[in-house]
């Protein structure tokens, strides 16, 4: 390489440099960690039992930020991790989870009976309520949350389900404001939480 | 003026872009990466029109543009992963990981979406392969 390309390598390196250095901030992160809704429209009522032997009814949390998900009872990989994750967020956010209600709802109301449910549910955490009903009811509260479940089948004779694992979040006002998708750590709903309960 | 001098003038415009290209930091105004759903898609889908409105395969970067904003401006909700747009509704979801994601997307003809999250370019070569492909391949 002759001495005028090394000089002009150098030169436009360190004229580059020169003006690549003066760097602004970077931009501002999203505030919520989960996916954000705007305008926030009211969250779909579901017209279910509830474990606590009760209808369940969503706008009766007015107040409480809620969490809504969907599974069952004998999921073994994801609802065990989801459920564990919101107990965790829960127990982390101290007094202030008692605003925070955790609303899970079976996918499979053939084997998810409100006392099944209940107890499955009463081992992640014993404020936990659950959603049963008919076919036709969890059908419905599917939809209106736009939840996809398929039922796979077994050698054995048994099955199981895969199903959307997203989970709702549903502020004070009963607004539908913020979805998480599966996988989040306890760490992103609590900082999700506060600001939620802030509002 | 010499040949060399010359030379050293006509060599240095390209390289101070390399080396911007490859050590300025990437800024974007905001890093949300918009795509809407224009009005009138479901009826075109009734239609039985198989044109793809969105893209099917969406790239996001991490530090950059790693926020994916879905506008609903059909007259009809439209179905986006794990949620529901209502006309006039936007999503907004962050992403924090690298990763390939797969969404149910009822504004796709084939009724998915892939949303491909990529590493924060940090060496030079990175940084220009990035700025190379949304000027010229992203428009």
């Amino acid at each position: 390489m002759n001495a005028v390309l090394l000089r002009s390598w150098l030169l436009g390196i360190s004229l580059a440099l020169a003006v690549a250095a003066p760097a602004a901030s970077p931009p501002a992160a999203p505030a919520l960690k989960a996916g954000v809704l705007s305008p926030v429209m009211p969250a779909p009522q579901l017209a279910l039992d509830g474990t606590h032997g009760k209808p369940l009814d969503l706008s009766a949390y007015r107040g409480k930020v809620v969490l809504l998900a969907f599974g069952f009872s004998n999921c073994g990989e994801v609802c065990p991790i989801t459920l564990a994750t919101l107990a965790g967020a829960r127990k982390k956010l101290a007094d202030a989870g008692k605003d925070v209600q955790v609303v899970y709802v079976t996918v499979d109301p053939e084997r998810d009976t409100a006392a099944q449910m209940k107890k499955y549910l009463a081992s992640f955490d014993a404020t936990f309520i659950g959603g049963v009903g008919t076919r036709a009811q969890i059908d419905a509260a599917q939809k209106s949350y736009g939840i996809s479940s398929t039922k796979n089948r077994n050698p054995d004779g048994s099955y199981s389900i895969g199903h959307s694992s997203s989970i709702y979040m549903i502020d004070r006002a009963g607004g539908l404001r913020a979805v998480m998708p599966y996988g989040h750590t306890v760490d992103d709903f609590v900082h999700d939480l506060k600001i939620l309960l802030r509002t | 003026m010499n040949r060399r001098a010359w030379g050293f003038v006509a060599a240095l415009p390209p390289l101070v872009a390399l080396g911007w290209a490859g050590f300025a930091p990437i800024e974007l105004p905001t890093r949300d990466k918009l795509f809407e759903i224009p009005k009138g898609t479901y009826a075109r889908r009734m239609a039985g029109d198989r044109v793809d409105i969105l893209p099917s395969r969406i790239t996001l970067t991490l530090g950059v543009d790693d926020v994916l904003l879905l506008r609903n401006l059909d007259e009809v909700p439209q179905q986006f992963g794990p949620t529901i747009l209502m006309p006039g509704q936007s999503f907004r979801l962050p992403f924090e990981r690298e990763s390939e994601n797969q969404f149910d997307c009822t504004a796709h003809t084939s009724g998915t979406m892939t949303v491909i999250v990529e590493a924060e370019p940090e060496w030079p070569w990175q940084k220009v392969r990035w700025r190379w492909r949304h000027w010229f391949q992203e428009g």
